[in-house]
């Protein structure tokens, strides 16, 4: 599925920030600027949970500017507090696909699956709180599997971890997104990560969201608020 | 509860530790010294009963009906976002501290035989309603604490992290599964406290239960306390009678401790609200109607002491001006002293319940028996316990702002000490690892995150201070008065109008400390 | 740095203590709250006594009646009190009993109190009838004695005061009580219905009478001269019952401690005087213990006079009090 962002225009914080571009269906985009230039400001709009001061959202070319959170065809993962703490591990998984966590044999099995896939096999009765930071997140992202979205945001969600489990569950997104081939959009503000996974990138600083650059030249050659923050 | 490295330092100790000991002194040690004092002792009649059991229904029905209330109503207003929002909020802070007599006014003049409703009625030829008895005990107390119960729990729902309503926002969770998934376990955790807290303040009502109870079957163990006091002079009984009502905080004070989780303070009550459930028209008209209620419940009384008082307020002597500046004196030195202990107690709680578990939690619970503690033996006990050494008349104003503190203590300290919890794993450890010590660590570190909650306990403290017409009876000197008092004195002696007029000069100061302190709080707090 | 500034001044204010006047000799008066309130005869007394006496006189507000003889009690003999004044008829057994009271030196040669008065320690300065005060512009079928009172509708509402915490309340009952003897447990039970609720004290109690919420309230046969005389508001009246009014003498009485035994009988003396006398009727709204040279102020002659004044005397009132008290909760707890 393809975003479109037509000449949007958002408060954040004292300043604004405009952001005109489009990515393509199946792209793996990420967000990158210094600490609160706007990225995960950006990344909740295109989600809906602000609304922009001017401008319009389309995916797939329809205008979905207006429309809530919950119908837009998006899986969002957090930095944290992504799981209920009183559900279990499967139950938090089991959301994703009924809230009312009503669940068919079927759906079940969908659910261990899911577990499996993100290395977490036979963890489903446990408590969110008695997992650590990485499976709680492998958890979160087992939900956003089920959820089939065609747009997958991540919202730094692995920067507490350390630089191998980080590398890791990098892995396991792009398993993720290669299979399910969904549109990825991910905040972060290293550019190793960008690097790791994406293919594009939108340099969000100074009060812009530029348009998309294929990382890996956009690393080799920053322009001036870039190279500013990588120092180099 | 977050385990703090910290060692206890011997400041700890003395703070924290002269602070409890403070607090023992000034409720155990009241009734002890009374019982002391006693000369004969005496058994427990069948009517010392009944007015036991009386006090533990009318609590529990109180308790109980004020939560089911206080819980849609903090609802309604964690979900909708409407101008004059936090109008509503500050305003809520009236009922609870209205002075009894003026409550009880109030309330009459729109449930009375000749109040508000009673007039609508007459209109449809229906008879005057007539709430005399347990309903009206209920009422009273109904509508003094579900202002409180309600900003309990819309800090409970404060305290739900953003992501939660964004992910429910996302995954389409309705509205009834946010009611499953998000509010059900923060209930859990809040309801406990509340009701045992409101239970609490329930337990110790004094003359609104008689006026409002129809009868002597009314009688509360307060009132008993004071009459036994008065009409006898039998100090045993009062004390054992005080006794009975410590028990009965011991334990449910016991009670709350383990079973609730103090609600965090964390991102206040005027974040903009950000919810994406409840769209649907039938939830609006449900939030509207119930907040609508709510409202007229709480502010048609407060409306009534408006509109008596207004006049008057313009023809007071110069002596209440003087009273006034009293009030707000020992209110401000009652706000510094609740304050202070609650920090001191907080701090040392802390650093023990690393090692010593069961001491900590005991502290926490010492803290409530103020609730439950007679402000009559309290003023009493104390009475006796300096009167020997000093004359009552010069600490007369200091003693006040003391036992006030002491009484609103169980709300400062279940305030600040989840708030420092906080504050020390969140910062405690970067501190410790710059080198910071006891006063830079605590300004820097900890005391950002404590503004809120002492601003808050600070104005509540306060304003609790302004109503008390409590220990400064017995020790007030001569030409010292207090508002109360002032308004009281007016009473007597016929001056209902010039009282009514005290009565919103007081209700209006109260509620303007409270706004400041509770202001000053949310304001930033930049270092530059 | 505002808030220091604040709470310094703050402070300052708080230990500030009145500075008295280091060489006059201090009379120390225990009395209760409504005497020593702007609107009562307090400060006219403090005055007018200052004046005569060379001295400094300190009024103390403590509570009632009931509260101030705690306090006494309390304090023992190390009070500083040198006078207490304000206690009744009903308390005198019980201060008695204290042992903290002493004769007072010379007795007035008149007071006017309905009743011959040969108590020598406890002193009358003033005196009342309890009664109940109703509208007269809303009853027209005013009750003239309680049996009335219990055949009126029942939707005729009267507000009482608790015995055990409000002196009229404690009027109210022995007034049941000699009048109608072993009926009494009948009367109570009678009135039961007619009472709206009991109130701890009588500022409630009235507040709600003037309010509306009742037809009359348990007060004094004095309580229309206030309205009449300060208010010129001609609508309050008592009602006037056959059976007889039961009285309240208010009394002082100089405390056996007492630093200032000289000063505190020239108090007392000045007590029963014309000039203290005439204070008391339109600051105490009460009948004045000695019948001021001028009479009584223009308004009174508007009040009810009882046909009988009814009285337990002084050390039978304790025991009566508490047999009363039982049937009184035994016929309202039903």
């Amino acid at each position: 599925m393809s975003i479109t962002l037509d000449s949007i225009k958002l408060s954040h914080g004292e300043f604004t920030l405009t952001a005109d571009f489009k990515i393509k269906e199946g792209q793996k985009v990420a967000l990158l600027g210094p600490s609160g230039g706007g990225k995960s400001t950006l990344l909740s709009t295109i989600a809906g949970f602000k609304t922009p001061d001017m401008g319009r959202i389309l995916y797939n070319e329809i205008d979905i500017t207006n429309m809530p959170p919950a119908k837009r065809p998006i899986a969002l993962l957090f930095q944290e507090h992504n799981l209920f703490p009183h559900l279990s591990v499967e139950k938090n998984i089991a959301l994703g696909i009924n809230t009312t966590l009503r669940l068919s044999a079927l759906d079940i099995k969908v659910v261990k699956d899911a577990l499996y896939r993100v290395g977490l096999d036979g963890q489903g009765h446990k408590m969110p709180s008695e997992l650590s930071g990485g499976q709680q997140q492998r958890v979160a992202l087992a939900r956003c599997l089920l959820r089939k979205q065609p747009i997958l945001c991540l919202d730094e969600p692995f920067a507490a971890l350390g630089p191998a489990l980080k590398r890791e569950m990098l892995d396991l997104v792009n398993e993720i997104i290669d299979s399910t081939k969904a549109t990825l959009l991910m905040v972060t503000h290293q550019p190793e990560d960008a690097s790791y996974i994406t293919d594009q990138t939108v340099l969000v600083a100074d009060g812009k969201a530029h348009s998309p650059i294929e990382t890996t030249k956009l690393l080799a050659n920053p322009p001036i608020a870039l190279a500013q923050y990588l120092g180099t | 509860m977050a385990h703090s490295t910290q060692p206890i330092r011997p400041i700890h100790f003395i703070l924290g530790g002269s602070a409890f000991a403070l607090l023992l002194l000034l409720t155990l040690g009241t009734v002890i010294a009374l019982w002391w004092h006693a000369e004969t002792s005496v058994a427990l009649t069948p009517s010392d009963w009944s007015i036991i059991q009386f006090t533990i229904v009318q609590a529990l029905a109180s308790a109980s009906i004020s939560i089911l209330i206080a819980i849609p109503t903090a609802r309604a207003l964690s979900r909708r976002n409407f101008r004059g929002r936090q109008f509503i909020l500050t305003i809520m802070g009236a009922p609870f501290i209205l002075p009894s007599i003026v409550a009880i006014l109030g309330i009459l003049a729109v449930w009375g035989r000749s109040g508000y409703i009673s007039d609508l009625m007459a209109n449809f030829g229906v008879g005057p309603i007539n709430i005399y008895g347990f309903g009206g005990v209920v009422l009273a107390h109904v509508f003094f604490n579900i202002p409180l119960a309600t900003r309990i729990f819309l800090q409970g729902w404060s305290a739900i992290p953003i992501e939660h309503f964004r992910l429910s926002a996302q995954l389409g969770i309705n509205t009834a599964g946010i009611t499953r998934h998000l509010e059900r376990p923060m209930l859990h955790a809040a309801v406990p406290g509340a009701f045992l807290l409101i239970f609490l303040l329930c337990v110790s009502s004094f003359t609104v239960a008689l006026a409002l109870g129809g009868g002597p079957k009314a009688t509360t163990i307060e009132l008993a306390i004071y009459q036994a006091l008065r009409f006898d002079f039998n100090l045993a009984k009062a004390s054992q009678l005080a006794m009975i009502q410590f028990a009965l905080c011991v334990i449910l004070g016991g009670l709350t401790i383990l079973l609730s989780k103090p609600i965090h303070f964390s991102q206040g009550l005027d974040r903009k609200v950000e919810r994406w459930d409840a769209r649907e028209i039938q939830y609006r008209i449900f939030d509207v109607f119930i907040l609508t209620i709510v409202c007229l419940f709480l502010f048609l009384p407060l409306y009534s002491v408006f509109i008596r008082g207004i006049i008057p307020l313009f023809t007071l002597p110069s002596t209440v001006w003087v009273a006034a500046l009293n009030s707000i004196t020992v209110a401000l030195l009652s706000a510094i002293i609740s304050v202070a202990m609650a920090l001191t107690m907080s701090a040392l709680i802390i650093r023990m319940a690393h090692k010593y578990q069961t001491t900590s939690q005991a502290m926490e619970i010492v803290s409530f028996l103020t609730l439950a503690a007679s402000p009559f033996v309290i003023g009493t006990g104390l009475f006796v316990i300096t009167f020997p050494f000093i004359s009552p008349f010069t600490i007369a104003l200091p003693v006040t702002a003391l036992v006030n503190a002491a009484m609103s203590l169980p709300f400062s300290l279940r305030m600040i000490l989840p708030a420092m919890i906080r504050a020390e794993s969140h910062n405690g450890r970067l501190a410790d690892s710059l080198g910071m010590q006891t006063w830079t660590r605590f300004y820097i570190a900890i005391w950002p995150r404590l503004r809120r909650p002492v601003g808050f306990s600070a104005g509540l403290a306060a304003a609790l201070s302004m109503g008390d017409l409590g220990v400064i009876t017995l020790f007030a000197p001569p030409d010292v008065a207090t508002l109360p008092l002032i308004m009281y004195h007016m009473m007597s002696s016929y001056q209902l109008e010039a009282a009514a007029g005290v009565a919103l000069l007081l209700v209006s100061l109260s509620l303007a400390l409270f706004w400041i302190f509770d202001k000053g709080g949310r304001l930033e707090h930049n270092l530059r | 740095m505002n808030k220091l500034t604040i709470l310094a001044a703050g402070l300052t204010l708080a230990l500030a203590i009145p500075a008295h006047a280091q060489d006059l000799p201090k009379l120390t008066v225990y009395t209760y709250d409504s005497f020593v309130s702007d609107w009562g005869p307090g400060p006219s007394i403090e005055k007018a006594f200052e004046a005569t006496c060379e001295c400094d006189l300190d009024l103390v507000g403590a509570g009632d009646g009931a509260a101030l003889l705690t306090r006494l009690q309390l304090e023992g003999t190390r009070t500083e009190a040198d006078i207490a004044l304000g206690l009744d008829t009903n308390l005198i057994a019980r201060a008695n009993a204290t042992g903290l009271f002493t004769n007072y030196a010379n007795r007035p040669e008149r007071l006017d109190v309905p009743i011959t008065w040969t108590d020598d320690t406890f002193l009358p300065y003033d005196w009342g009838y309890f009664a109940f005060v109703y509208d007269n512009t809303k009853i027209s079928n005013v009750p003239n004695n309680f049996e009335a009172l219990i055949a009126m509708p029942d939707d005729f509402k009267i507000v009482i005061q608790d015995p055990r915490s409000s002196t009229p309340g404690l009027g109210l009952l022995l007034w049941v009580k000699e009048a109608y003897g072993d009926r009494a447990p009948e009367i109570w039970a009678g009135l039961a219905p007619k009472i709206l609720t009991v109130t701890a004290g009588w500022s409630e109690a009235y507040g709600m009478f003037t309010d509306g919420e009742a037809d009359m309230v348990l007060s004094y046969t004095t309580s229309p001269a206030y309205h009449i005389i300060a208010e010129g508001d001609e609508t309050k009246s008592a009602a006037k019952f056959d059976e007889g009014h039961y009285m309240q003498i208010e009394v002082a009485a100089k405390l056996a401690s007492t630093d200032q035994p000289k000063l505190a009988d020239q108090f007392l003396e000045f007590m029963t005087s014309n000039e203290f006398q005439s204070i008391i009727p339109t600051t105490n709204w009460m009948y004045p213990a000695v019948i001021p040279t001028n009479g009584l102020p223009k308004g009174f002659e508007k009040l009810i006079t009882p046909s009988k004044s009814l009285i337990i005397s002084a050390d039978k009132a304790q025991m009566v009090r508490d047999e009363a008290l039982a049937e009184w909760l035994t016929a309202l707890s039903q």
